[in-house]
């Protein structure tokens, strides 16, 4: 018999603790296995955030620091400025990026810091229980908004690859889901896309991944890829909103 | 020794960081340290180091963070408002064990206060400053020469122990020139070994981690039993101060930075009146020289604190009089500093056996419960 | 010796360099100096002054409340240090700029045409050399010769027709005494 496939080598064997049909898990897979074909395993530093991933740390196979919630940019940022030849990915929620760090991930494009970022956008917080998020969309229920996000009161979703888009510094922007095995393989090339980018000093290179949260939108597994095909995406378009790279 | 330049105190604090061999630097501005990052700006790129204008003390400090973690000497300064953000990556710093240095250079608070000298933030330095149990070296220097020669003693104690180290200046340091000359050759960074922690490229070894938390039952504890270890060294071990005329004194004023050389000026007055004043000045602040003040306690009549703050450190001279004597204060804030004259007038008030009218307890109104 | 020296300004009149010069000239004589700067948002309003303090000891304050010279070169600085000086202090005033008189009579007054003297020399600018040639040649706390060294020091980006320049404006400010 031929093995057809295999575990990343940039994984650990450390069983991860997300929740059944979380999207996490398959996003974990697409970057080691990215990190794999690069060949830039003993190069990489993950950078974990406050959230859902804050164990990454302990899933990835290459050195990691994990830091406070929203600051993964700027200590991505340090790490990459003291060690050129490392190759750091900053991993953050919506909650940790686009609210808490909006700062630092906005200067770090600005600067067009040679970093990889992936954010994962599943309109809600997860770790510490269904709050809204920034990206949580008008009507959707959550703990501090049981009634729905009201924009009269709670504003409105913001739509992160179209805001970065006018950021010259943003080199590379690509808005991917996790729902599908096509929707995965785009994924995959975005991410590694975004890998290859700071191999290549191309700059500032971010992929957002739409991404499922059952637990937490309070549904089943199938109803949150429907809940991401139907309403996520309409709010957030699935495409490439910036490509710079060679 | 070489000959003495004449020097601003940022500048040299600045100058000093790099020739100890900091690298990365990551600041924001702010009123009155600017001339550290301007000069870093400046001078980092021939020294092969990185700078960022960060946008704002938060990220700035969240960027030493990261430089830390792989094992080069980083730097961040900051003055008052500044290092109050700058707290949550100072926990982080310090909960993950690592080495990097932090200036600030006081100015006047709460709030925005004012950009005049003030050393109203010892009791966030000397007490960890953001949240959690840790603790911090704060070196106090009171001449432009300690402010270019204190970055190098602030990297070897972060280094030796893992623990961040604050270097506690203010307005006047930074600002005022002097003569002053470098104690040491400048180090090259290539010859510094590289920590067995340090995170960053690196071949054929394993993975690294680099974190502040413990989640699983009783792991924090632990740690944090453990981290308390090596503080009771450093407390044990690591504790600077100079004492100038104490053997003879009937009261030993206390003061640190700049307080003390107005200490200092008041000293050499009383002297020439005939007072027996002397001065204690602690270096570090953490680690505090409880024990020797505590040993002066049994030789002398009283302490005078004279503080730029509202009665921060007199706190500290208290625990280790722990009732023995009288501890009075001497303070002015919101930018004055402290005049030799007035410091005169306080040694007499508190020589003719004052009552101690001070905050934030006076033992001798203690008459016991019934 | 303590020569504790207020000198005070308009921005632009080269108040903060007078003073690195003296302080610089201080520390070329092997004596301690010191130099502390108004700064920050005081700078804003257009006005400028510094302290300096040049000694054969230790100087512990380099903030000087009460000088023992005073250098005023505009008219509000007149009002705002004359008060400040010790008994029997030195003051020197401006008198191109300066049209005021001052209201002590405990202490010594010295008045110098600097920006006329300056101006005789070819540039408006070397105003504050003239005033620190007087103080030079009056207070005797620092030589002419010392501040002129240090100009090579202090004035790192000066070309070698404006040190000559500098040094023309310290001898006719001392000579003006």
């Amino acid at each position: 018999m031929q093995p057809i496939t295999k575990k990343p080598q940039s994984l650990t064997n450390v069983p991860y603790h997300y929740c059944p049909g979380c999207g996490h898990g398959v996003v974990h897979k697409l970057i080691a296995e990215s990190i794999d074909e690069l060949g830039i395993r003993e190069r990489a530093v993950l950078v974990a955030p406050v959230g859902c991933a804050v164990f990454a740390d302990s899933y990835f196979n290459c050195d990691t620091i994990q830091g406070a919630h929203g600051r993964g940019p700027a200590i991505a940022t340090g790490i990459k400025r003291a060690k050129p030849d490392s190759i750091v990915f900053s991993y953050q929620g919506d909650g940790d990026l686009a609210s808490i760090g909006m700062a630092e991930i906005v200067h770090a494009a600005v600067r067009s810091e040679n970093i990889t970022v992936i954010f994962i956008n599943n309109a809600i917080y997860g770790m510490t229980g269904g709050q809204m998020a920034p990206t949580t969309l008008v009507g959707q229920p959550a703990t501090t908004a049981p009634k729905g996000r009201d924009a009269a009161l709670q504003g409105y979703p913001i739509n992160i690859c179209e805001m970065f888009s006018a950021i010259k510094g943003a080199k590379y922007l690509e808005r991917v889901a996790v729902d599908a095995p096509a929707n995965i393989f785009k994924a995959k090339k975005a991410i590694k896309k975004a890998f290859e980018n700071q191999v290549n000093n191309v700059g500032f290179s971010m992929v957002e991944v739409l991404s499922q949260c059952p637990t937490n939108w309070g549904t089943d597994a199938v109803k949150s890829l429907e809940f991401v095909q139907k309403d996520l995406m309409t709010q957030y378009p699935l495409g490439v909103f910036k490509n710079e790279g060679k | 020794m070489s000959e003495k330049v004449l020097m601003k105190g940022n500048e040299a604090l600045a100058e000093g960081a790099l020739r100890a061999g900091c690298r990365f630097f990551a600041g924001y501005p702010i009123t009155p340290q600017n001339e550290v990052p301007e000069y870093m700006s400046a001078k980092m790129p021939d020294r092969g180091g990185a700078f960022v204008q960060a946008e704002s003390e938060t990220a700035a400090v969240n960027m030493i963070y990261g430089a830390a973690a792989t094992g080069i000497r980083s730097m961040t300064s900051s003055s008052s408002p500044g290092i109050s953000l700058k707290q949550e990556g100072i926990s982080y710093i310090a909960g993950a064990d690592l080495p990097c240095l932090i200036a600030n250079v006081m100015r006047g608070g709460p709030g925005l206060g004012n950009i005049a000298a003030a050393q109203a933030d010892y009791f966030q330095a000397t007490r960890g400053g953001g949240h959690g149990d840790y603790r911090t070296f704060v070196l106090a220097p009171n001449s432009v020469e300690e402010m270019g020669n204190f970055p190098k003693l602030a990297y070897e104690l972060s280094e030796k122990y893992r623990i961040p180290a604050l270097i506690l200046a203010d307005g006047i340091l930074g600002q005022m020139m002097e003569g002053m000359s470098f104690n040491f050759e400048p180090v090259d960074p290539k010859t510094l070994k590289t920590p067995d922690w340090a995170i960053g490229p690196a071949k054929g070894r394993e993975k690294r981690m680099v974190f502040s938390y413990y989640l699983k039952d009783g792991e924090l504890e632990t740690a944090l039993l453990k981290r308390e270890q090596r503080y009771a060294v450093v407390e044990e071990k690591e504790v600077l101060f100079e004492e100038r005329y104490t053997d003879d004194a009937e009261i030993i004023i206390v003061a640190y930075g700049i307080s003390s050389r107005a200490a200092l000026a008041g000293i050499e007055e009383a002297r020439k009146e005939g007072i027996k004043v002397g001065l204690f000045r602690p270096i570090t602040l953490w680690p505090f020289p409880y024990k020797r003040i505590c040993e002066l306690a049994q030789k002398t009549k009283a302490f005078l604190c004279v503080e730029m703050s509202r009665g921060q450190m007199i706190v500290d001279v208290k625990l280790a009089v722990n009732g023995k004597i009288p501890v009075y204060l001497h303070s002015r804030v919101g930018g004055a500093m402290p005049d030799g004259g007035d410091i005169v007038t306080a040694v007499k008030s508190a020589l003719s056996g004052k009552k101690e009218q001070l905050s934030p307890f006076n033992p001798s109104e203690c008459k016991g419960g019934k | 010796m303590y020569q504790g020296i207020r000198i005070s300004g308009f921005g632009g009149q080269g108040i903060v360099s007078a003073g690195v010069l003296l302080a610089q000239a201080g520390l070329t004589e092997g004596k301690k100096a010191s130099w502390f700067p108004s700064y920050g948002a005081e700078m804003r309003g257009g006005t400028a002054n510094c302290s300096v303090v040049i000694a054969s000891d230790e100087v512990y304050t380099p903030i000087v409340i009460a000088p023992d010279t005073v250098i005023v070169m505009n008219e509000p600085s007149l009002s705002k240090f004359e008060p400040l000086l010790k008994k029997g202090g030195l003051l020197i005033i401006n008198s191109s700029l300066v049209n005021s008189k001052p209201q002590r009579t405990d202490i010594k007054i010295l008045n110098v045409p600097c920006n006329e003297i300056a101006q005789k020399l070819g540039n408006v600018k070397v105003a504050n050399l003239v005033a620190l040639g007087a103080f030079a040649a009056a207070a005797q706390a620092v030589g002419i010769d010392a501040v002129a060294k240090a100009m090579k020091t202090v004035f790192k980006r000066a070309t070698p027709e404006m040190l000559e320049l500098n040094k023309k404006a310290l001898e006719a400010g001392a000579k003006s005494i």
